[in-house]
């Protein structure tokens, strides 16, 4: 091999990389956050909501799970416009990504509902709270503690699948590994470069929601 | 300008499908082989075998898949080899596959009884004897639902080798819509086709799981 590392760009478009850097971590912030609370919403529609609302929630769930994440987000920002609807590129790929996230973590959570003994909703009926009291506070919450481990990786791995993004033009930090590329030729070094930056993001991630998890479950659940 | 009705486009979109199924086929066989591999690896008694494929794991299961493709296709040039998108593709994806069929497989063999172990190693069992006469057999049952689910990760995974520039499906998708500016229904039509592919697969597994499971409670 006689190929010549070079990182000598690095000095040059350092600032490249952390503008991407920046974008994609407001990317996975914005996205994980909505989308799951969409995923909180529509486990809730397809596990205890109003019978009409059930089928629309699966179509809705196996709909994303079953299609590629570019295919939606190439349908959110080529596919809509001729309806009307005109995205920027960023708003197209955090709504890509909160659709996508609430598809999986619909599931995730659901299955933590499901899991609730039927003991649970007796109980909190006993207790004169409402449904969407026993809900809350019997039911979301421990199933949230439940699968909480399901969740965070769910969230690390749309994380990753948002290096997709850089295709509609959202400048997230495969979009600046691109740049440097066709400016410097140095693919290679590009490309190495940036998925170092990844995998580290996804270990710290990994780790920050581990944190989450026990700022916000700090009691054993009660099983 | 030319006009193009709604078959033309199916048409062309299903060619390209082919593509897609034969990727997504030769990188689930390839990476249930090298996941195989890793998996002996992941669950060896030597201690650097398994940190080995445990670092393995966590690579290319903590960087994006495009960035995969891409090292594939930028990094394999650097040996002077001239990488088709075909190639970089089918590699890069048999590797990520790998990564993760080996965790899945992995917890599979954790879920047999430790007891298991212990009575085939009292019979001077080898591991590999251990492995092949004991423990895979038993958690062959309890893998079959993950593996079939993640075959749906890998059809949906082959999209992203139209970047590379691998005509499948994606990329089929692109040029129609270059070609009609109908972006709408051409993606439309995609992600069907998609459908297709991964909504039989994801239901198979389901359904697997609850044969399987009803099984595993009457023991």
């Amino acid at each position: 091999m006689t190929y010549q590392f070079d990182f000598g760009w690095m000095a040059e478009y350092w600032p490249v990389l952390l503008s991407g850097i920046r974008v994609t971590l407001e990317l996975i912030a914005i996205g994980g956050v909505l989308g799951v609370a969409l995923g909180i919403g529509c486990a809730w529609a397809r596990a205890l909501g109003p019978r009409w609302l059930r089928p629309v929630v699966s179509t809705y769930v196996e709909l994303i799970r079953n299609t590629p994440f570019l295919i939606q987000l190439f349908f959110l920002f080529f596919g809509l416009p001729s309806l009307g609807i005109n995205l920027s590129e960023f708003t197209a790929a955090n709504l890509a990504m909160v659709i996508n996230l609430g598809a999986y973590s619909c599931e995730i959570v659901r299955a933590g509902i499901q899991a609730t003994p039927a003991g649970q909703y007796e109980a909190g009926a006993s207790l004169a709270m409402i449904r969407f009291q026993v809900f809350r506070h019997v039911v979301l919450i421990p199933a949230l503690q439940r699968i909480w481990p399901a969740l965070s990786s769910q969230i690390v791995i749309v994380m990753l699948g948002s290096a997709v993004v850089s295709q509609i033009a959202a400048e997230d930090l495969t979009f600046a590994a691109n740049f440097i590329q066709s400016r410097t030729f140095r693919a290679f070094e590009a490309y190495f470069v940036s998925t170092a930056i990844y995998l580290a993001m996804a270990i710290l991630l990994r780790q920050m929601l581990r944190g989450v998890g026990y700022v916000l479950f700090p009691k054993k659940a009660v099983r | 300008m030319t006009e193009f009705t709604t078959w033309d486009i199916l048409r062309n979109l299903l060619l390209a499908a082919r593509w897609t199924v034969l990727l997504s086929v030769v990188s689930f066989i390839g990476g249930g082989i090298v996941g195989g591999l890793v998996l002996f690896a992941r669950t060896a008694r030597a201690v650097w075998l398994r940190r080995l494929a445990q670092g393995y794991i966590e690579l290319f299961q903590g960087t994006p898949l495009l960035m995969q493709l891409f090292l594939a296709f930028f990094g394999l040039g650097l040996f002077g080899i001239d990488v088709p998108a075909w190639l970089a593709a089918g590699v890069a994806l048999t590797l990520w596959t790998a990564s993760f069929l080996a965790e899945i497989w992995r917890g599979c063999v954790e879920a047999i009884p430790k007891g298991q172990w212990e009575a085939s190693s009292s019979l001077a069992m080898g591991y590999f004897q251990q492995m092949r006469h004991v423990i895979l057999p038993q958690a062959l049952r309890i893998a079959v639902p993950p593996t079939v689910g993640f075959s749906v990760q890998v059809v949906k995974g082959t999209s992203l080798t139209s970047i590379i520039g691998f005509v499948e499906l994606s990329k089929a998708g692109t040029v129609v819509t270059n070609a009609t500016f109908l972006p709408f229904t051409v993606y439309g039509f995609v992600a069907l086709i998609y459908f297709a592919l991964c909504w039989p697969l994801s239901k198979s597994s389901q359904i697997l799981e609850r044969k399987l499971n009803v099984a595993h409670r009457n023991h």
